[in-house]
């Protein structure tokens, strides 16, 4: 069966370095008002010649947007189940070697949670775990989903990588989305960065989003921690990854994240630095790459960033996050510390305020259960 | 004149029908639909929050309208039909349009999925509007199986890249004995006009109206151009000759 990882291989090699000073201003512009692109144009537009374009493109992600979602942002949630793992990734907070406060929802406390989010309006939600199959094993977050289905009219889970009849398991129980990022899609970094456990095995992790299309898995998300490694390499191959899931999974939404490191418990070094206008230049370059890809932005930005970010790409917002196990309970029982720091911390209505005033519309529901 | 579009018992005099993604505000709903005389309007059951809260968009639409929930998000028959079914017994009426698109690139409606999930639900009583790629061959289909109206694209949705597949409308107008309507595609007033000289039953507009400066005032440049497009339909379009009639003929001698 070919998978993306068979694609990868194809362009592991490839000369970022020559092909980013072949490039001159006349191919930018030439990609700028091509109406179909392929990847090296993709390429073109990240590289670093092209940031003296940055309007010129966002102009052009503006309108493809608008033509192809319409002036609508979708809001979601994260909901942490637990925070138990067995991996050491170097640069997450609940490594199994971080002494944190380990907790796990009760499933209880998962209705009652769940309750106070869709209260709030939330029909969209982000379900999310360490990887422990002993402490979160599937059948959990299988009885996790029914709950939760009772509420929301999508459930995305961001969890450890399962087979595919495990996808196929959830899918029945109510699951439409995953979420998985490969972090880094430079093998050898991605061996540096993940110390031990499972996720070491950088071929099943890359093979995952395969695995759940197969399984029939709605909506795919993916994405790399910007920062571990050169990050135009990574939001190339993310590119590349996106690419092969659309045109291989016709029927799959697919999305991508562009989340940056941020700071967390033990301390951990970023080899590159994602500046501001890094992180619009990949938006405009995927909104341009691919009209129909969906991209979302987390509170790890500012919200002051965020608000100048929804007219240049962006479809998909969260709001309100803790990303704490339990962090909407009032009674703070779980006290732990989250994944990785919030930096906007607005409540839903300041969101929505901000999202109506910039002449959008939040939207709460884009999924019917039912399907 | 009456000129009257009958779909499923229903008197339609406003030819122009409205759909309701893409709006900066659902609140611009109630005057796009007032300043456009639309009285058919689709909505995605996916977006509908059967929960009623205040963010429900179903709010914004006029009782005296007609709703026509639509199946957007399905991805073969069988979902299809079953969003139908739930639109129904959440009491959004008969009418459904059919969409079954499972071509994220562009979007474009699976003609096969589309005909059986229409013989389905024409079975149990539905209103069935197909949306599909046109096709003749697809549209008797469609008609033999029940369907109420069939909605060919006149190009991929949200393009508004106007009318591109005219030739196949055209001949879909000529050859099938039900409503067509032209969904999908039109981009600006001109081009929904042209649908109806062609002797289209109805265009639905959303993109192009959702996303204008100004989708209020953009409704009634569409609903102004479908009325001249039918107008002009219906006073009989003259003759588009391909050689002039000189004012002296030559065979005159002849006395013919
Ligand atoms: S990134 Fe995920 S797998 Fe790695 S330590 Fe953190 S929670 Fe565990």
């Amino acid at each position: 069966m070919t998978t993306f990882y068979y694609e990868y291989i194809r362009y592991r090699n490839f000369n970022f370095e020559g092909f980013f000073n072949s490039i001159s201003d006349y191919d930018i512009e030439r990609v700028i008002s091509k109406d179909k692109l392929n990847i090296y144009d993709f390429l073109t537009l990240l590289s670093p010649n092209a940031e003296k374009y940055l309007e010129i493109m966002a102009q052009k992600a503006h309108r493809v947007t608008i033509q192809n979602f319409g002036r609508v942002i979708l809001l979601y949630i994260p909901m942490y189940l637990a925070n138990y793992c067995i991996n050491k990734c170097a640069y997450c907070g609940y490594n199994a070697d971080n002494k944190i406060k380990r907790n796990i929802m009760s499933i209880e406390d998962v209705r009652h949670e769940a309750e106070l989010i869709s209260q709030k309006g939330f029909r969209h939600i982000l379900i999310l775990t360490g990887e422990s199959r002993a402490k979160t094993p599937v059948s959990y977050i299988k009885t996790c989903v029914a709950v939760l289905k009772e509420y929301f009219s999508s459930i995305c889970i961001e969890i450890y990588p399962l087979k595919e009849k495990e996808y196929e398991e959830l899918v029945h129980a109510g699951v439409d989305s995953i979420t998985i990022y490969q972090e880094t899609y430079d093998e050898k970094t991605y061996d540096e960065v993940h110390l031990s456990g499972p996720k070491k095995n950088y071929k099943y992790r890359l093979e995952t989003p395969d695995r759940a299309c197969r399984a029939g898995i709605k909506n795919v998300n993916i994405g790399a921690l910007l920062g571990l490694n050169d990050w135009r390499k990574d939001v190339f191959y993310t590119a590349l990854h996106a690419k092969y899931l659309q045109d291989k999974y016709g029927d799959v939404d697919v999305g991508v994240s562009v989340p940056r490191i941020k700071p967390h418990i033990g301390a951990f070094q970023p080899k590159s630095n994602v500046s501001d206008k890094n992180l619009v230049q990949i938006i405009l370059s995927f909104r341009i790459f691919m009209p129909r890809l969906g991209i979302s932005l987390s509170t790890r930005e500012s919200a002051d960033l965020r608000n100048n970010l929804i007219p240049l790409g962006i479809t998909k917002f969260s709001a309100e996050s803790s990303t704490k196990v339990g962090g909407y309970l009032e009674e703070k029982e779980y006290e732990d510390s989250g994944q990785f720091e919030v930096s906007d911390n607005r409540s839903l209505e300041e969101i929505v305020e901000m999202i109506r005033s910039s002449g959008y519309q939040p939207i709460f529901k884009d999924w019917e259960n039912v399907i | 004149m009456e000129d009257e579009l009958i779909i499923g018992n229903k008197k339609i005099t406003n030819r122009l029908f409205i759909g309701t993604g893409k709006f900066p505000d659902d609140s611009l709903i109630p005057d796009v639909i007032k300043k456009s005389g639309a009285q058919v309007v689709t909505v995605a059951v996916r977006r509908v929050d059967f929960g009623k809260t205040k963010e429900d968009m179903t709010n914004y639409i006029p009782d005296n309208c007609i709703l026509m929930p639509n199946t957007s998000g399905a991805r073969n028959a069988d979902e299809a039909v079953r969003i139908a079914r739930l639109a129904r017994a959440m009491g959004a009426g008969n009418w459904i349009k059919i969409e079954v698109i499972s071509d994220n690139k562009y979007l474009l409606p699976d003609n096969i999925e589309t005909i059986k999930a229409t013989e389905v639900l024409a079975k149990e009583g539905f209103v069935v509007l197909p949306y599909v790629s046109p096709d003749l061959m697809v549209a008797k289909r469609l008609r033999d199986v029940g369907a109420a109206a069939v909605m060919p694209l006149g190009a991929p949705i949200g393009t508004n890249r106007g009318l591109k597949t005219k030739e196949l409308v055209q001949i879909m107008i000529d050859e099938i004995d039900l409503p067509i309507i032209v969904d999908a595609g039109i981009g600006r007033p001109h081009e929904a006009c042209e649908a109806m000289e062609m002797g289209a039953s109805a265009v639905l507009v959303n993109t192009a109206i959702a996303t204008a400066g100004d989708p209020v005032f953009m409704a009634e440049a569409f609903s102004n151009a479908v009325k001249a497009g039918r107008m002009a339909y219906i006073s009989g379009i003259g003759a588009v000759k391909k050689y002039a009639e000189a004012s002296s003929p030559l065979t005159g001698f002849l006395n013919l």
